[in-house]
């Protein structure tokens, strides 16, 4: 590799703009500029030296800010086109089919082109996620060419620089001291009750502060590069658990997800504010709005099984009891289960009747339990009644036969077999809510529905997530990072006599000019330093400063 | 008195402050010449901060015993959350005027508070019980962080839009100019909706109407101006009121687009009296006070309140939320809108802040993107809330 030579004798790589030793211009387009570029203190940066062999091109590639910064712009773009219309996971449909029915029928032609491009589903498209893993190499690239140089050059700097250095600086002075050694002697003092740490060289001061602040962008993205390894390693199996469960009052349910333990729903209870129970300042709100919700509650008993349990075993050590409540889920073993949705007053049991039609005289009574019904219920007597068949959420017959849309009981439908004395060969009769069909022929008996139990069901979700430590790592790592960039500032002074006995002085801070020309004033009012001025304030010289008072 | 009209009370005094601070940063930037003006305008400065802090007191004092008398932090639905976003955007520009001592500061954001105060304020006032799922104290150290950051991050905006009417050349025909001039439109059609919105609130406008929703359930609306456009399969069901001119497919909310259009044709009315009376663009009546700052002073605090803000925003609009999100909803990210227009604000500032490494996109550019910021920051509470529906919807 070459390296450039500057006049000052040392030895520079290729690519450096600024000498590292004297802080002279090396480059063409750095001497062609007014100010001198401070970004990465004129460091000479792997992408902007390399330039010949594929790899070359791809780091330079993802090492580019514009690069990085079009990256963000289409991740934003993407992401707002993806809030036009609700994504498909909010949208109820169970396939791919029925989403595509519910986006035309809801949004017409812009739905169904919508639906059709993806859009639909866009944060879990392909090119979605190779847009956030593009960004994730241009972080890891960019913090490695940047940074790296930008470390070494900040840590080898030299105190005395060239005056050609200290006139390209934004903040620039020059004059003439009746005693310089006496007036770089109290800057010095003054830059030290500031916090500056001093370093002398040759008759030069550098002054220095929060240099640390200079790694916050590179420990940010640290912190962001953690964040994304931990959001992939969810698609390991094992890593991350997610599941729903309906749970009905009663029941006893294996956990879904979670291998072992299971959940008894002691029963839900869904509250509404109203007037008696709540505070009457709420009372307005409460004859504007009308109902609102105030608790959704399942109450659980968390059970186990032992270790040691045998394979098929149903043991069961009582684990707990619990209130799940939004916002408080109920957490066990890296397990949370949570609250998530409720169905009130499903159907539970029905209690029928077997009666003669003409008499209504009963032979007596049967309940079914509508999730389990049993094959026959002996009503004593010689009389039975077998259930044939059982349609739980019945919509209609097709080609004949009696269909159920789920299996969730909310339109129970029977076909039953009445045995009776006066008929032991039985009698057929289809049973549903406020229907009764006799396919066979008139009968002599009817089930005569008698009444009915609900139960309310709970909606749990249950989730483990064992990428959560990592994620919350890379989130406070960024967090850090991003406070220590923004936050603090890398402030500098360089101060030196030039050969002809004047003064210069010099200041560069990588933000926040305001402060770091009230510290200069301080100690060029203090010490009697030459008067400086801001390069890059083109209003300066024709402006009083009625405002910033960075001049009082 | 009870807590609830003693908030009330401070509301109002909050809001008047700031109409006077207004006035009196004006005189702080005014003045012929610009050397002589220092010394009264130092004056008029002191005086309009003074007025501010005290409109930002009685503010909070609102917060606290509004928050006192519905025992949850008052930043639950659209009303209480704007309001609050005004008290800290008033905050936030009195940070700045200590670390700056800029008037221009101060006579820009606070009308924009006045504006967003004004905006609050037609929305339901009543205070409501806290539904399930913003029962947690999340809800007080989510919202309020990132609104804290949203406020710093307007001020960006406000040094942007100052800088820009400093810079922009209103007298040549250009995009900038255009713009410029677009933004001020924009905020008069906000004063629009306000004058629509108290207009007909005060005259009780009322209409009922029955419709047919997405769902094809029989639902009920309650227009409070004339329904310019009517729900699907409406029918209406208060006497006298008029007939709609068109009938809206179920996923539009015609209320909203009522209301939307008659702000629209308000704000433009004013818009067109205003230039008509002035024979002046917006732009060029507020460029004078712009003249007295210091464009360089402008773009540094510009960038300064993102770099302050960003960090603010990051951990309560982001790192906040997806604690919460966690805990209510069970996953701490779900592509709801109201996430990912956080997080599309958040890649914005990230876009800008290293865009301000390059060279280039200092002063012009930079106050453009800040004023973008705002524009999507407003777009999140706004259109967001009241348009695309998600788990965040409430007003």
């Amino acid at each position: 590799m070459s390296s450039i030579k500057c006049e000052c004798g040392h030895v520079n790589p290729e690519g450096t703009d600024i000498c590292q030793n004297c802080g002279r211009p090396l480059s063409k387009e750095e001497k062609e500029k007014r100010l001198a570029d401070m970004r990465y203190d004129g460091a000479a940066i792997r992408s902007m030296t390399h330039k010949r062999s594929i790899v070359d091109k791809v780091w330079n590639f993802f090492s580019s800010v514009k690069i990085g910064v079009s990256i963000i712009i289409a991740i934003l773009v993407a992401a707002a086109i993806g809030t036009f219309l609700p994504q498909v996971f909010y949208v109820p449909a169970a396939n791919e089919a029925q989403a595509a029915q519910y986006y035309e029928e809801h949004y017409g032609t812009f739905g169904k082109i919508y639906n059709a491009l993806g859009l639909s589903d866009l944060y879990g498209s392909w090119w979605f996620m190779a847009l956030i893993g593009l960004l994730g190499i241009s972080l890891v690239v960019v913090s490695l060419d940047r940074g790296i140089p930008l470390y070494k050059s900040l840590k080898n700097q030299r105190v005395a620089r060239h005056p050609s250095f200290m006139k390209r600086q934004r903040l620039f002075g020059e004059g003439e001291v009746s005693d310089p050694d006496a007036a770089m002697a109290k800057a010095k003092q003054k830059l030290m009750e500031s916090r500056y740490r001093i370093r002398e060289e040759d008759g030069a001061i550098l002054a220095e502060k929060g240099r640390w602040s200079r790694w916050g962008p590179y420990v940010n993205h640290v912190g962001l590069i953690i964040f994304l390894l931990g959001v992939m390693l969810r698609a390991l199996p094992g890593f991350y658990v997610d599941e729903s469960m309906w749970i009905r009052e009663g029941e006893t349910l294996a956990v879904k997800g979670a291998p072992g333990l299971f959940v008894e729903n002691k029963g839900f209870s869904y509250e509404v504010y109203n007037k008696e129970n709540t505070d009457e300042v709420f009372g307005e709100a409460i004859d504007r709005v009308g109902t609102v919700a105030s608790k959704y509650q399942t109450d659980v008993a968390l059970y186990e099984q032992p270790e040691d349990a045998l394979p098929g075993s149903t043991e069961k050590e009582f684990v707990k009891d619990y209130s799940i409540v939004v916002n408080k889920p109920l957490k066990y073993e890296g397990y949370s289960i949570f609250q998530m949705d409720f169905k009130l007053d499903e159907l539970k049991s029905m209690t029928f009747a077997l009666q003669n039609k003409k008499d209504e005289k009963s032979k007596g009574e049967l309940t079914i339990n509508l999730a389990n019904p049993e094959k026959e219920y002996d009503l004593g007597n010689g009389s039975k009644v077998q259930v044939l068949d059982y349609y739980p959420d019945f919509n209609g017959f097709e080609d004949g036969e009696p269909q159920s849309a789920t299996p969730v009981p909310n339109n129970p439908a029977f076909l039953f077999k009445m045995f009776t004395p006066e008929k032991p060969e039985g009698e057929t009769s289809f049973v549903a809510i406020r229907q009764t069909l006799e396919p066979l022929g008139e009968n002599q008996y009817r089930m005569a529905f008698q009444s009915a139990e609900t139960r309310n069901v709970s909606g749990l979700t249950i989730r483990k997530d064992k990428t959560l430590p990592i994620i919350a790592l890379g989130g406070l790592i960024f967090l850090i990072g991003v406070a220590q960039g923004s936050y603090f500032n890398h402030r500098r002074f360089w101060i030196r006599k030039a050969d002809d006995g004047r003064l210069l002085v010099a200041g560069h801070t990588n933000k926040n000019w305001v402060a770091l020309k009230r510290e200069l004033d301080k100690a060029t009012e203090f010490a009697g330093l030459p008067a400086y001025h801001d390069q890059r304030d083109p209003e300066e010289e024709i402006e009083d400063h009625t405002e910033g008072e960075s001049k009082a | 008195m009870t807590l609830v009209s003693l908030s009330g009370y401070l509301l109002f005094i909050s809001f008047v402050a700031y109409l006077v601070g207004t006035f009196l940063f004006g005189g702080a930037v005014k003045g012929s010449k610009k050397d002589e003006a220092s010394a009264s305008n130092k004056r008029w400065g002191k005086a309009a901060i003074t007025v501010t802090i005290i409109g930002f007191a009685t503010h909070v004092g609102y917060f606290i015993t509004r928050w006192m008398a519905s025992g949850h932090a008052p930043v639950s639905n659209m009303f209480e959350f704007t309001t609050a976003f005004g008290m800290m955007l008033v905050g936030a520009s009195i940070l700045f005027y200590f670390l700056y001592r800029s008037a221009a500061i101060g006579l820009f954001a606070l009308p924009i508070a006045v504006i967003i105060l004004g905006y609050a304020a037609m929305f339901p006032k009543d205070i409501q019980p806290l539904i399930p799922a913003l029962q947690s104290y999340w809800l007080t150290v989510h919202v309020i962080t990132a609104a804290i950051g949203e406020s710093i991050l307007a001020i960006s905006a406000v040094a942007g839009l100052i800088y820009l009417l400093k810079n922009v050349d209103l007298t040549k025909r250009s995009k900038g100019r255009g713009w410029l001039e677009f933004i001020m439109y924009t905020l008069v059609l906000v004063v629009g909706f306000i004058v629509v919105s108290a207009g007909f609130g005060a005259s009780g406008y009322e209409a009922k109407f029955t419709y047919v929703d997405k769902n094809d359930k029989p639902a009920e609306m309650v227009y409070h101006n004339p329904p310019l456009f009517g729900m699907n399969e409406y029918e209406a069901k208060t006497e006298g009121v008029m007939e709609p001119i068109a009938e809206m497919p179920p996923i539009i909310n015609a209320k909203t687009l009522t209301t939307f259009v008659w702000s629209i044709l308000a704000g433009s009315v004013i818009y067109l009296l205003i230039r008509l009376i002035t024979r002046r663009r917006v732009a060029e009546l507020l460029q004078p006070l712009a003249k007295k700052a210091n464009s360089q002073l402008m773009d540094e605090i510009g960038y300064r309140s993102v770099l302050i803000g960003f960090p603010v925003f990051s951990l309560g609009a982001l790192v906040f939320a997806m604690i919460w999100a966690h805990e209510a909803w069970s996953r701490f990210w779900g592509w709801d809108p109201k996430e990912v227009w956080a997080l599309i604000t958040w890649l914005f500032y990230a876009a800008y802040l290293h865009l301000r490494l390059s060279r280039g996109w200092e002063g012009r550019k930079s106050a453009w993107l800040a004023v973008i910021g705002f524009a999507i920051i407003m777009f999140n509470l706004v259109a967001v809330n009241l348009v695309i529906a998600g788990l965040h919807s409430y007003a």
